[in-house]
Order: structure tokens, then sequence, then C-alpha cells
């Protein structure tokens, strides 16, 4: 038995699919994950993300305590609302987690970190924070659902309260607007435009009904997945853990060099290895034979095994095999990974697969 | 939920159903429990046409959004058609898993072999153990 969101009776109700996933009890799918892939990608489609760790940061010291915590840097936010994406390091180089970090008032900040490493990751917060003006509040009375897809915003505006619907309709993607407890960010991990919607446990219900009634399809994790996977998102202790680096896991773009006297933890292990160099890629692949591209694949080059395949699957929208593998430098564009013991052509590709409904590579 | 499973069938332990034509024939595929269980299939590779093989002989394979699953031949016999509808459209075993979702027929080494398998009753049984 795992942690409840408050809407699992709800998911039970609709007949989903229920499975553990980082210590919670969540909904795989509802029927069918596939169909609910095509709803975000053509319509609107809504995920229960109260698994994920919202944490607040209050006090003088949460600037400079950011700016050591995160690979990225938080003072590229300047405007209330302002996200960031982030990986959080430890001093080893490894991701501990991956992260969005907004900008609430210039001594007031929140994160939102992942299910299932969300008990670790405020632990090490805690640890670096030792001894500085910093409140650390994590926010379990507060829910969230994610409502995404072309017609999305349009479908989701009516619920949002009134206060914050014409703000809401107006964010730029990566920015929030809140009001009392809502809290509206216009991001995802599916690819398609769309608003996060964090609210107070206690009215979730409400506006997942409400949204339900616009029409908005309930879905599950199993296209979370595929839909993340589509748009070229990592996910976290899958294509990246503790024990890889950011530059080796395709994130090299959210790490900010630059002060370069911003000492944020992992920095010294990162400049290392980019002084060593030969480091591992982590690329995107189409599987040009027959089969289905799975985790923990491998992948070979002209015979010889270069790396393996961190996430697989099928991608509904494109009705072909893709996966991120992370390889060694120097391999070419063709490849092939070890399926059920055969050999099967695949194509490097640069990631997003598909974006706003539409592929993005040649197939 | 309660899955279908029709009384005019016969079933192995791995999920397959098996419809005894009565001419020395049957035709297989996978109950609705299994597709149930596997989720969206995406991808089915079938054996070839005039494959012999032998009962618990792994000569197919399914793979859903979750994961690949062997489908093992339920008897001895030959493969005399396989349904080559399922390349293109393999979600037809979620949609019609005992009709248009069929996998392949055999033409069986013995006739009388299919009373060896498990009835609709025993089949039922056995998915309510595995709970």
């Amino acid at each position: 038995m795992g942690y409840k969101t408050p809407l699992f009776d709800e998911h039970r109700a609709l007949g989903a699919r229920i499975v553990p996933f980082g210590g919670w009890d969540m909904p795989l799918h509802y029927g069918s994950q596939v169909r609910e892939h095509h709803r975000v990608r053509l319509d609107a489609g809504m995920f229960d993300v109260s698994h994920m760790r919202i944490i607040d940061l209050d006090g003088s010291g949460v600037p400079a305590f950011l700016g050591r915590l995160i690979a990225n840097d938080p003072a590229r936010l300047r405007v209330p609302g302002q996200a960031l994406y982030s990986c959080m390091l430890n001093r080893q180089g490894g991701v501990i987690d991956d992260l969005i970090l907004y900008f609430r008032a210039p001594t007031r900040y929140r994160l939102v970190v992942n299910a299932a490493t969300a008990e670790k990751d405020l632990a090490w917060i805690r640890d670096q924070a030792v001894g500085m003006a910093i409140a650390i509040r994590p926010r379990p009375d507060l829910a969230m659902i994610a409502v995404q897809g072309p017609n999305a915003r349009a479908k989701a505006v009516d619920l949002i309260p009134a206060a914050l619907r014409e703000q809401s309709l107006a964010l730029k993607p990566f920015v929030a607007a809140e009001q009392g407890d809502w809290f509206i960010s216009r991001t995802g991990y599916t690819g398609e435009d769309g608003l996060e919607l964090i609210c107070p446990a206690g009215q979730v219900l409400a506006l997942w009904r409400g949204l339900k009634g616009a029409e908005v399809a309930p879905c599950g994790l199993g296209a979370r997945d595929t839909l993340r996977l589509e748009a070229g998102l990592n996910l976290s202790g899958q294509d990246m853990d503790e024990t890889v680096s950011p530059l080796e896991s395709g994130l090299a773009w959210t790490v900010a060099w630059e002060p370069a006297e911003r000492d944020f933890i992992g920095r010294s292990a990162l400049e290392a290895q980019r002084e060593r160099g030969g480091l591992r890629r982590c690329v995107g692949l189409l599987l040009t034979g027959r089969g289905v591209l799975r985790r923990q694949q491998a992948v070979l080059s002209d015979g010889k095994p270069v790396g393996e395949v961190t996430s697989g699957g099928f991608a509904p929208t494109l009705q072909r095999s893709i996966a991120f593998a992370r390889i060694a430098p120097g391999s070419g564009e063709e490849c092939r990974v070890l399926i059920h013991d055969k050999a099967v052509p695949a194509r490097v590709v640069k990631p997003p697969f598909v974006r706003n409904g539409k592929p993005r590579i040649d197939l | 939920m309660t899955t279908n499973t029709p009384d005019d069938l016969k079933y192995t332990k791995e999920h397959e159903w098996v419809r005894d034509k009565g001419d020395g024939t049957v035709t297989v595929g996978i109950t609705d429990h299994a597709q149930d269980e596997l989720g969206d299939l995406v991808f089915v590779e079938l054996p070839e046409v005039g494959r012999r093989v032998a009962a618990g002989e792994a000569c197919a394979l399914v793979e859903s959004v979750k994961a690949a699953s062997d489908i093992y031949s339920p008897l001895d016999g030959e493969v005399t058609e396989v349904n080559t509808v399922l390349g293109d459209a393999p979600e037809t075993i979620n949609d019609d898993p005992y009709g248009a979702g069929w996998l392949f027929k055999l033409r069986l080494s013995d006739a009388s072999q299919p009373d060896g398998l498990l009835n609709a009753t025993e089949y039922r049984s056995l998915v309510e153990e595995e709970g």
C-alpha cells in the first residue's frame, strides 16, 4: 500500500488501473493509455500529479542558497512567477533530481520535485541549509493537476478562480500566476501547450470533476511517459540519476557555467569531466527495424556495444518505436539495438521527436 | 473489472485460448484477461506459415506499451495461417481478443490433444488465484 493523493478514490471510480509509483498508488491508465496519449496531442487531457512534492523556501538567505543548490542559475529569474528547470547535483556531479524552481518574490521561491526522490531531495536540501536563514516548508496541503493539449488552456480557464483567470490565460510559457493557495503555471511534461494547476487539497476533487465536465480526458502515468518520451523530456531516476552527470544525460543546456564564480554543488566535478572529455552522449533513437525499444537494451555500432537505452517504448503519435540512449562519443548515425537477441537497425536522431502535435524528425 | 472467458473455448496456463474446429485444426489467441493485463498492444511477431511447433514452444511475441510477452504454442502441430492484420493493427487484440484478434492457426499432430487443456471454469479459477 502506497501513499494516496486526494483524487485516489476518484481514479478508482473512473476505472483506473492503479500501480505503485515512487511510493504512491497512482493511475496507470483509465482503459487505454494510447487513447489518452492521443487525447493530449489532439485535444486536452489531465494528469493527477499531486504526488509530486511542492517545497516552499522563504527567507533572506534563499537566493544565495539556491545559487549553491542547483546547477542552473536562479539569478536568471527576475520577474515574479518565472520558472526555471534545473538539476540538483551531488558533489560528484551526479543528478539527485531534476526540478522546477519558481520565483515568487525576492526572498520567496517554490520548488517542485519528483515523487520518487522527494524524501531524499528534502533531506539533502535541509542538510545544505543548516545554519542559514531559510524556512523550508513542504506543502502536502496542496494538490496539483496538469492540464495538457492544444485545447487545454481554453478548457481549463473556467475552472480557475475568477481573480486569476485573465492572468492565467495571458501567461507566457514557463511563467506562473498565483493568488492565495492557487498557483497556475504554463508548464508541463508532454510537449504540448497547457497549464499546471496547484490548489488546496480540499478543492482538487471539484477542480478535477469540473475539468472532466469540460471534456478534459483523465490520463494516467502510461500516457504521461509516452508523451514525455516523444517530447524529448528526461525522466529522473531513469535517464539520469545520482551516478550520472547532466553532461552525459542530454542536460548540459541546464548547467549555467556563468557567472564563473557561482560555486554550485557539483561544479568542480563537472568542470573536471569537461576537461577530461570523452563524455558519453544522450541521443534519441528511432527504430527502423521491427520491434519495440525498451530500457536497458544494448546499443551496437559496427557490431560492438557502445551504450544502452535509458528510456524506450512505442510512440503513439509516430506509430514507431523510439528511445533515449546513452552512448559512447564518436558513434555514427546508424546503429543497432539488441532486442530479444536480435540486432535490429535504428537511427540516431535529435530529440524532441514530437512537439505541439507534430513530428519533428524524419521517419 | 471482470474479463470475458467464453465457455466454448479451451485455455492454457499461459493465458492463451484455443478454438477447436473439430477437424484437426485449431485457432489460437490470447485471452481477454491477458490483453487487459498487458495494456495496449503495439507490436506482434507471428510464426512463419509451415513451421512445425511443439506444445510449450515459444513461437510468437506480443508487445504492449508495458512489456514483451512470449506466446507458447498450446499444442503440437503445424502453423497453417497467421493473422496478418495484426502487423499494422496490433490493437485488434485489445478490441476483439477472441475474434478478429486471433494470432495463428494450427493443424494438430494429434487431433485428440485439445482435451488436455483447461476448460473455461478451470481457467477462471486460475485467473482468480493469480489475483
